[in-house]
Formats: C-alpha cells, structure tokens, sequence
C-alpha cells in the first residue's frame, strides 16, 4: 500500500547548476553589479553623513517639533523625544543613526520605485494583471530567501541590506497606491475628465490628491516593513542596533539583547506615529467641521 | 446659427461582442431583453435621433436603466456612442481628436453630477476653479472668474469652506457654480436635484429657471421625476429601455401621449402644473351682448339650460355676468341689463398656469372668464373643467 501515501516520482533538480549559472551570472557582470552596490553603499553613506553632522539635541528637537505638530499635542511631542532620549541613554545613539541610513535608503528607493509602479496599476488592467503576482510572490516569499541572491550580487555590507529592504518594503505602497487610486470616487474622475482634464493633470490634481490618505498609510507602512528587516539584514552585514541585537543572540546576552531590542522597538514607534499622525489630522480636521 | 445646437443622428450605444447582429434585431423591433437574451448585448441606446434646439432647457426623463444617462455622457463623450453621430453646432464630436475633444469639453459644454462630483481635498474656490484651472488660466483670473460663479449659485462668504462642511443643496450649488465658471454654452444636468429633499429641490428648480433666463444658456437636464420634468422643461424627451419614446412640449405631451407607456407615465405627474387655462377652456354655449334685450338674454338661457351668461360689449369685450334670477327681476321690475350685471368677476389671463385657478375655482359659483390682454373673452373655465384636469 505505499503507493497510496508515497509521491509516486520526484524530479531531481540540478541545484548546483542554478546556484553555478546565478554565480557565473553574478561574475560575468560584476561590474554592472559593482556600480550598484558602489552608488547603494554612498547613498547610505551619505545619509549617515548627514546624521552624525546633525546634533544629537537637534534632532531630538525635530522629533519634538513634528510630533507636537502632527498630533496638535505638546504631551505627544514630549513623550516621543523624551523616547528618543532613552536611546541615547541607552548608549546605542550611533548604532541608531546608522540602522536610520539603512532604513531611510531602503524606503527611498522604494518609494521611487513603488509609487510609480502603484500609479501604473491603478489605471491599467493588464499591468495590474502582471503585477500582482508578483507582489503575493514578494510578499510570501521568506524574507531570508532574498538575502541569498543579495548576497551573490552585491557581497556583504549594507548594499546588500538596502536592496533586501527595498524589495521587501515596496509592497504596500505599491498596493496602497494603487488601491488609493481606484477608490477615488467615479464620478469625481468623471468631473474631472468632463472638464477638459488632460492625464496627467487628471492624475496630479485628483486622483493622487484624493487617494492621498491611502496612499500615506501605504508609505507608513513600508517604514515599518523597512524597520521589521533592520536585525535580518544585520545577517548580511548591515551595521546599526540591528548588529546589536545579533550578537547579543550569539552570545546570548540577555540584557544586551534587550536594549537593543527596545531601541528598535522605539525607533520604530517614533517613525510610525512621525509618519502617522501628518495623516489622520486632515480626517479629524474634516470630523470636527461636520 | 441655428436654433437647433445638438443633434443626434441614428445615436446608439451597444455593450457586447455581437452588435452588429443585435443592431439588425433592434432594427426589426426586438426588445431589450431578447436582445441580451440571444446575443449577449445590452442595449444602451438605439436609434436616438435628437434636435435639441438652443437656449432652451431640454429635459429628459425615464426610468432607471432607460439610458438618460448614457445619452447625456454621450454629448461631451464621456460615453464613446457605437454608432450614429452627434452634431453639435454642425460639427461631428464623434470625429474630434482627443485635443479636440478636450477644448471642446473645456469651453463648449460642462456637466453638473448627481452626487455632485466634488473634490474634498479643495474648498469651495478650489472646487469651482478647477474648470478654468485645467484650461491653463492664470490664478488671479480663475479665482475672479470662479467668485462670479459662486455669486450667481448664491454662496458669496463660503468660497474657503470645505466641501464636507457644505449641506447637500449647498453642494450642488458648488457643482453648478464649477460649471458656469466656464461659461459653456451647454450644460448639461444628470438628475442634478435627485439626491436632494424635497424643499431644497423645489428651490434649486426655481433658482435653475432663474439662471437660465438670466444667462440664456442650453441646459440638457436629465431626471426621473416627470414633475420636475414638466416642470423645467421647454422640450420633453421620455425614454425607455434606450429608445426615445416621445419628444415634447409638456403641455403637448399631456394632452397628446404618444403611446400607452408614455400616458402611464405622464399620468402621475400633476397636470394642473403643466396646463394652462386655454387648453382646458370651452367657448360659452351663450353670450348676450350689453344692448340686447332682458327677453332675449333669458331666452339664450332656458334653451342652453344655464342659469347665468356672460354679457359682453363693443368687440368681444367682456361687460360682466347675467343671472337668471336677476335677469327675471330684471324684466319685472323694466330694468336694462346694464342695470343688473355683475360686473366685478373673476378673470385670468389666457396663459394662466391650472394650478393657479384652482383656488379661484373652487370659490367660484360661475364660470371664470378667459380674457385676452385688451379684455376679450376667449373662453370659459368651468369647475368640472379644472377638476377633471387633475385626473
């Protein structure tokens, strides 16, 4: 009876052959490959520069300053650069800043990349058709899945980290985009289009403007995937608390670990609710009126 | 320029893969449904052949899924029609470049929305500024032009409000304010009052009648109440399942149906508002003239069987009212008729709307008198007359 519960046959895939073609392929363009990582890696660099030039009480006061006007509560902007502050403490500020350059590249890139995309989409049924595949794919595949091939391509470092990043990020704002922009009321687009609107003025001065609360929490939300691969691109050699929080699970350093964590943790809160609260207040805005 | 500014030759809008054959049903008569039934294709609109004369408001009016809609997107093409042309002005939209198409929108016809189609993200100003935006008009220009509009639809002091602030009459005077501010020549209304109450609907019908006369434009209004219809429109189209059925001036159309569909129709609508006096009037069986005898008027009115008659003057000049217990009085006592009349009676003018008499006509114990402006009887109005033009 094994034939009822044994798979009757198995295809032996030559996976050293894959992994021999990828490497060939990597080899034989190392210098389109190069020029990538070289552009990746100043791209970050130069966000980090930017960072360590900025004072550490400069940008507490920015977080300050935008939390307080995001959520029209100066308790909010207190609570959230007194957080800040905790990192500090935490002695982890410079770790900090540069987890900060990998994540902002990351989601820059993105961003580039993802709102266009999601635009394309919306208003095409056929790319839309295409596209969504691969995103399920994107975002079911395992995250560690894309550190391999990052890894081949662009070696060790934080190039590799910001790509891994990208691809992993870029889902919902493409989706969010994309669904922003159908949502937007039928026959608001047909206004538009009745008096005389080209597309792209159809597009910038309606759609976009219109979907916009979507397609905010779409970019939010890529910030927190962003953030969510911070301690898997330390595996692939991402500096930053990310780093930390690997070697204290090496070590299994418990309370090193935990910092760490926790610094994550609030980096993580004050990006959310930075990026947040600028969106929500517009609804609320428009609540208090009605 | 011709008095006709849109026109629409053998106008039709089919869905579908197999048009051409479901084209040669409906031109043998078919109806919708087997339509759908044997080919697959819904049948928006069929053979639409349209005059729509300038200056005018044009109204048409159907059921839901009659394809008023259809038809009215397909004059600045929002709808692409499948076939059949439309003239506007003598030239084809259908043969318009996509530019062409855009200048024409811009400039020739605008649209009013039902849910009004406005922008949240930009207030009042915004909102009626995009028209002139979108053309490329400097901001200084596009916002006088825009604060013109929003004076005309009456909402001077709101042009910063947002649009959520806005009660829904409010907003559909934004949606028209954004239409004129590109002073079209043709606006064209898709059951623009539908999504608003009664009251509020009632006063934008008058203020929409006001603004016509004052700007003289064509205004293409769609709806599904043949109140309103009647009551906006110069000219009436009644559709039905994408076909016209009847185009119409109300009062023709009342009294004259076409077919069945269109009296169950126009059956619910309130003709008193429709009918005006001289089309519901009787000429007088009897008339006696001021200078004729007492003798000679109650003769008039034992054979005609009435017990009152109108007494009329020099030409057709209306004197007053003779009663027959008055006129017996009369002749007993040797009094002239000019002696007895009475001469303050009610009187309406020929074009009085019935709705208006009906007051009168109910207070009434004789006929009212139609008169001309020089005074001219024209005719009689009798109660049975006013009350059975309600049915």
């Amino acid at each position: 009876m094994d034939w009822l519960f044994n798979f009757p046959f198995e295809v032996n895939l030559n996976t050293d052959a894959i992994d021999q073609a990828v490497r060939g392929f990597a080899a034989s363009y190392s210098s389109f490959f190069d020029g990538i990582k070289a552009a990746l890696t100043n791209f970050v660099g130069a966000i980090n520069w930017v960072f360590s030039y900025v004072p550490w009480f400069v940008l507490i006061g920015i977080v300050f300053f935008l939390s307080w006007k995001a959520h029209r509560r100066i308790r909010s902007g207190i609570f959230y650069s007194l957080l800040l502050c905790v990192i500090g403490a935490f002695g982890l500020w410079g770790l900090m800043n540069l987890t900060l350059s990998i994540v902002l590249a990351g989601v820059i890139i993105a961003l580039v990349i993802g709102l266009p995309i999601g635009v394309l989409i919306s208003g095409s049924e056929h790319a839309n058709r295409i596209v969504r595949p691969i995103l399920d794919m994107m975002q079911t595949m395992p995250v560690f899945v894309y550190l391999i091939p990052a890894v081949i391509f662009f070696g060790m470092g934080s190039a590799s980290a910001v790509i891994a990043t990208v691809i992993y990020s870029m889902v919902p704002v493409i989706r969010l985009t994309s669904l922003g922009i159908r949502q937007v009321n039928a026959e608001v687009v047909e206004a538009a289009r009745s008096f005389g609107s080209t597309r792209a003025q159809l597009l910038f001065k309606v759609q976009v403007p219109q979907a916009l609360p979507t397609i905010m929490t779409g970019i939010n939300q890529t910030l927190m995937m962003a953030m969510s691969m911070v301690v898997t691109c330390s595996m692939i050699g991402a500096r930053g608390l990310g780093n930390e929080v690997l070697i204290a699970v090496n070590r299994i350093e418990i309370s090193r670990g935990f910092v760490a964590g926790s610094a994550v943790v609030i980096l993580a809160i004050i990006l959310d609710r930075l990026t947040q609260g600028w969106f929500s207040k517009k609804e609320e805005a428009g609540g208090e009126e009605r | 320029m011709s008095d006709i500014i849109i026109e629409t030759r053998n106008l039709s809008k089919l869905y579908g893969l197999r048009r051409d054959e479901a084209a040669e049903m409906l031109s043998k008569g078919a109806g919708k449904d087997s339509v759908l039934r044997k080919t697959g294709v819904t049948t928006a609109l069929y053979d639409i052949n349209l005059n729509i004369p300038r200056n005018e408001i044009f109204t048409i009016i159907g059921l839901s899924g009659s394809g008023k809609s259809t038809l009215v997107r397909c004059f600045n093409r929002l709808n692409r029609p499948s076939s059949g042309s439309i003239l506007f002005d003598g030239v084809d939209l259908m043969k318009m470049s996509k530019p062409e198409l855009r200048e024409f929108r811009r400039h020739k016809a605008a649209m009013v929305f039902q849910s009004f189609g406005l922008m949240s993200h930009r207030n009042v100003l915004g909102n009626v500024a995009y028209g002139l935006e979108v053309c490329g008009v400097s901001r200084e220009e596009r916002e006088a032009r825009a604060m013109e509009a929003i004076s005309l639809v009456g909402l001077e002091g709101w042009e910063k409000a947002t649009i959520e602030s806005l009660s829904g009459g409010m907003r559909q005077r934004v949606g028209l304010a954004r239409a004129l501010a590109n002073d079209p020549e043709v606006l064209l209304m898709d059951e623009p009052f539908s999504a608003l109450d009664p009251l509020v609907r009632n006063d934008m019908q008058f203020e929409l009648m006001d603004l016509q006369k004052k700007l003289n434009k064509t205004i293409i209004f769609i709806t599904h109440d043949i109140n309103e219809a009647f009551k906006l429109g110069d000219t009436v189209a009644i559709m039905r399942d994408g076909r016209l059925e009847q185009v119409d001036t109300p009062a023709a159309m009342s009294q004259h149906p076409a077919n069945d569909y269109v009296r169950t129709f126009i059956d619910s609508a309130d003709k008193t508002r429709v009918l005006s006096v001289c089309d519901i009037m009787l000429k007088p069986a009897c008339l006696v003239r001021l200078t004729d005898s007492l003798t000679h008027a109650i003769r008039e009115m034992r054979t005609n069987g009435v017990s009152s008659v109108y007494v009329r003057g020099q030409g057709m000049r209306l004197k007053g009212i003779l009663t027959i217990d008055e006129a017996v009085r009369a002749h007993r006592e040797g009094l002239a008729i000019s002696d007895v009349i009475q001469a303050d009676i009610s009187t309406v003018p020929e074009d009085t709307l019935v709705s208006d008499v009906l007051p009168i006509a109910a207070e009434a114990r004789v006929p009212i008198a139609v008169v001309d402006e020089s005074g001219a009887l024209k005719g009689i109005v009798t109660k049975a007359a006013v009350l059975s033009s309600m049915l």
